[in-house]
């Protein structure tokens, strides 16, 4: 155990281990500029992204429900999935060092980056040594994050993306909507523009249909993958008991990146580590089906090292925390790491369905991003970081919970980091309503008094029985929707009334008829 | 001396560890292993994944096996082939265009002048259609040789052939480069339309043994 040392043991005493910090606060892209509500609203006046959106997110929720279906054992995967993960989680420190010492024995080299800040200057300094200026992507979350692209860019390096969605994506010069399918807010006619304006040399007579336009990308890319020096990945899975790296993908991009450049830069959050082999057994039934609503993706490959004869001869991984560990020392927010990206909850997400991605603000939309999002980047002390209303996104309706294949319940953690918000947070409306609550529900006397002056918001509510407008801090809520007025009574006072004494003894004897076994207790 | 990287995010790890319990985890595995489907029945499961898929399918005796690759090849007017060096040369037998034998040395532009390639395969999981190469072994091939060319014509031992994914993946080699595929390449990035052929292989033959 270390002692605290430097800024980040404020608030520590000696022999208590130090929190480790988040990603370091405006890099990289795990913060946007404006609030969640804010931008969202921009977003839902957007009627093709709705539109899009809600043809994507119901298309591959009901592939997915019909793979999943099929599967007579899918629960007792997600529970192997579920536990494999806290386990990995428990056990990282020795996982990673083992991953390290595989890799290392197969020929590759291990880097470790404190932060994206650091990751981008390993990644720089490793493109450099291969004497190119141009270096090809596989789509990798993690490297979006750190806000690889740019900062190669900043350096005279071009990035160049081949997932045909991030491609589309990087050359409107936009951002990625949805995780798995990154260009879904634009249609087929906006991508031809996009080609034609971008790609040197593309026949104008280009027709606006996905065949046409995925054979427009092949043979831009064809060129690049067959001349290039250098490729950065991600990785779906570094498994440390043999030191495999593995990439999940459908177009062969990711085969091509991973095969035929002589140097290979992979960039893992260290959360993606799995302890052994055998459990790709698991994630290989659990990943596709949840993502894409296929029995198994086009192409996974998996590599070890260096192998000699056979694709880059140069391998380096590099290990990113960018606020994993921070995440990680969070008993609750732990949970949030088991993640692998699949993005079942986005496509079951009632408020990501109508908003997008983009209205989050991070690499990580959604209401996975809305968890992992401020546990990574930290909702800074500041108002209105736009962090801090990521905990809000949500309705809480549990559809993220029941799709999520490792069983990591979102819901109860943006509860939590609401709380934590508002523990945070100075004295807001917010906050002393939340205490007020809290008071009054612990206490059984002014929780019947409060559910009695409730009853009274009834006069104000008027015939309708709605309330159209609130006063603050609820205004934001009445906005855009009315709000029903408390009941005239509470379930309390009803219980207690004559009426409700009657209810319950002509229930009890409506129950006695139907169940002998129960009769005395009724009578 | 300063801490390095390593050491700062391997005691960050212990640190966020230590601030928390850490309850003993066991992996529950109820999930299904070690399914083992009659020939017949894994048969018709494997080939009609394989069609979802698009694969395009056809099935030979070991008697026929070099009919069978010639008609496939000939159904997609290949004239120039790429063969990994260790493929049974049988197998080619029918074969009256060119064969390319593959090495380390060929660099891999010069493959986009085949119009296909015939290799073996590791293993199969019947229940998602997917076929295993190992990058390692003679008959299959570096990872290179299946990728660049536009048509492949995939050998598959219906012995290979497990049940489902754990039972495959228990037949792995881990520390050999490995490509599990699934169907031809395939894209849904625009609109969700689903398209076959971006980078990898456009068309995927798949020649499966019945009697070995």
């Amino acid at each position: 155990m270390s002692t605290a040392t430097g800024p980040s043991a404020r608030g520590t005493f000696l022999g208590m281990p130090a929190v480790p910090p988040r990603s370091p606060y405006g890099t990289g892209h795990l913060r946007g500029e404006r609030t969640f509500p804010r931008a969202a609203h921009d977003e839902l006046g957007n009627e093709q992204l709705r539109r899009n959106l809600g043809k994507a997110t119901h298309s591959i929720r009901a592939k997915r429900l019909d793979v999943t279906g099929e599967l007579p054992d899918w629960e007792a995967l997600r529970d192997a999935g579920s536990a494999i993960k806290t386990d990995t989680m428990n056990r990282l420190p020795e996982l990673l060092e083992e991953l390290e010492r595989k890799v290392t024995e197969h020929g590759g080299t291990v880097h470790w980056a404190r932060d994206g800040i650091e990751a981008n200057e390993i990644v720089t300094r490793l493109v450099r040594r291969t004497g190119s200026d141009e270096v090809l992507k596989v789509k990798s979350m993690a490297t979006q994050e750190i806000g690889l692209n740019e900062h190669l860019e900043s350096q005279g390096i071009t990035a160049l993306e081949t997932d045909l969605a991030e491609l589309i994506v990087q050359l409107a010069d936009d951002r990625p909507s949805h995780i798995l399918v990154p260009a879904i807010h634009r249609n087929r006619d906006e991508i031809r523009e996009i080609f034609l304006r971008q790609i040197p040399g593309v026949d104008p007579a280009l027709a606006a249909t996905p065949a046409e336009l995925a054979a427009a990308a092949r043979a831009y890319l064809r060129e690049k993958f067959m001349t290039a020096k250098v490729a950065v990945s991600g990785a779906n899975f570094g498994i440390a008991e043999t030191g495999t790296l593995s990439v999940v993908e459908s177009e062969g991009n990711g085969r091509m990146c991973l095969t035929l450049p002589e140097t290979l830069i992979t960039v893992m959050g260290i959360e993606k580590v799995l302890p052994r082999f055998q459990d790709l057994e698991v994630f290989l039934q659990l990943l596709p089906r949840s993502s894409t609503g296929e029995r198994m993706n086009p192409y996974t490959s998996l590599w070890t090292g260096v192998t000699p004869g056979d694709g880059p001869q140069d391998f380096h991984l590099v290990l990113l925390d960018n606020g994993r560990t921070a995440a990680l020392a969070d008993t609750i927010g732990r949970e949030a790491l088991n993640c692998i990206r699949c993005s079942a909850c986005l496509n079951v997400c009632p408020v990501y369905e109508r908003t997008g991605g983009h209205a989050y603000g991070s690499t990580y939309p959604g209401p996975i991003g809305a968890v992992l999002t401020p546990q990574l980047a930290g909702m800074h002390a500041a108002k209105d970081d736009p962090n801090s209303s990521l905990p809000y996104a949500s309705s809480l309706c549990g559809a993220c919970f029941d799709a999520c294949p490792v069983k990591i319940d979102i819901p109860s953690l943006l509860v939590e980091l609401r709380h934590q918000h508002t523990e945070q947070s100075g004295t807001t409306a917010e906050k002393l309503a939340m205490k007020a609550a809290a008071t009054v529900m612990k206490q059984p006397k002014l929780f019947t008094a409060a559910q009695r002056a409730a009853g009274l918001g009834r006069v104000v509510a008027g015939r309708s029985g709605t309330f159209s407008h609130l006063p603050p801090p609820f205004r934001g809520w009445s906005d855009s929707r009315d709000t029903p007025a408390p009941p005239k009574q509470s379930f309390r006072s009803w219980f207690a009334s004559a009426d409700g004494a009657a209810a319950m003894r002509a229930a009890a004897q409506d129950g006695a008829r139907h169940t002998d076994d129960d009769s005395q207790e009724a009578q | 001396m300063t801490a390095t990287a390593r050491e700062t995010v391997l005691r960050r790890v212990q640190d966020a560890l230590t601030r928390s319990d850490r309850p003993e985890v066991t992996v529950p595995r109820a999930y299904r292993t070690g399914r083992a489907l009659p020939d017949g029945e894994r048969l018709a499961l494997f080939v009609d994944r394989l069609v979802d898929y698009k694969a395009q399918v056809r099935t030979c005796t070991a008697g026929t096996t070099a009919t069978v690759i010639t008609e496939a090849l000939r159904a997609h007017g290949a004239r120039r082939i790429g063969v990994p060096p260790g493929l049974d040369p049988a197998w080619l037998a029918g074969w009256d265009g060119e064969v390319r034998t593959d090495s380390p040395d060929i660099p891999a532009p010069r493959l986009d002048v085949l119009d296909g390639v015939v290799t073996a395969s590791a293993v199969s999981c019947a229940e998602t259609g997917t076929i295993f190469l190992d990058g390692a072994a003679a008959d299959q091939g570096r990872r290179a040789l299946t990728l660049v060319p536009d048509l492949h014509v995939c050998v598959v031992d219906l012995s290979s052939v497990r049940t489902g994914v754990p039972e495959a993946v228990a037949q792995l080699r881990p520390e050999r480069p490995t490509t599990l595929i699934s169907g031809p390449s395939a894209t849904s990035d625009i609109e969700l339309e689903r398209v076959e052929g971006v980078h990898g292989p456009r068309t995927l033959e798949v020649v499966i043994r019945t009697d070995v």
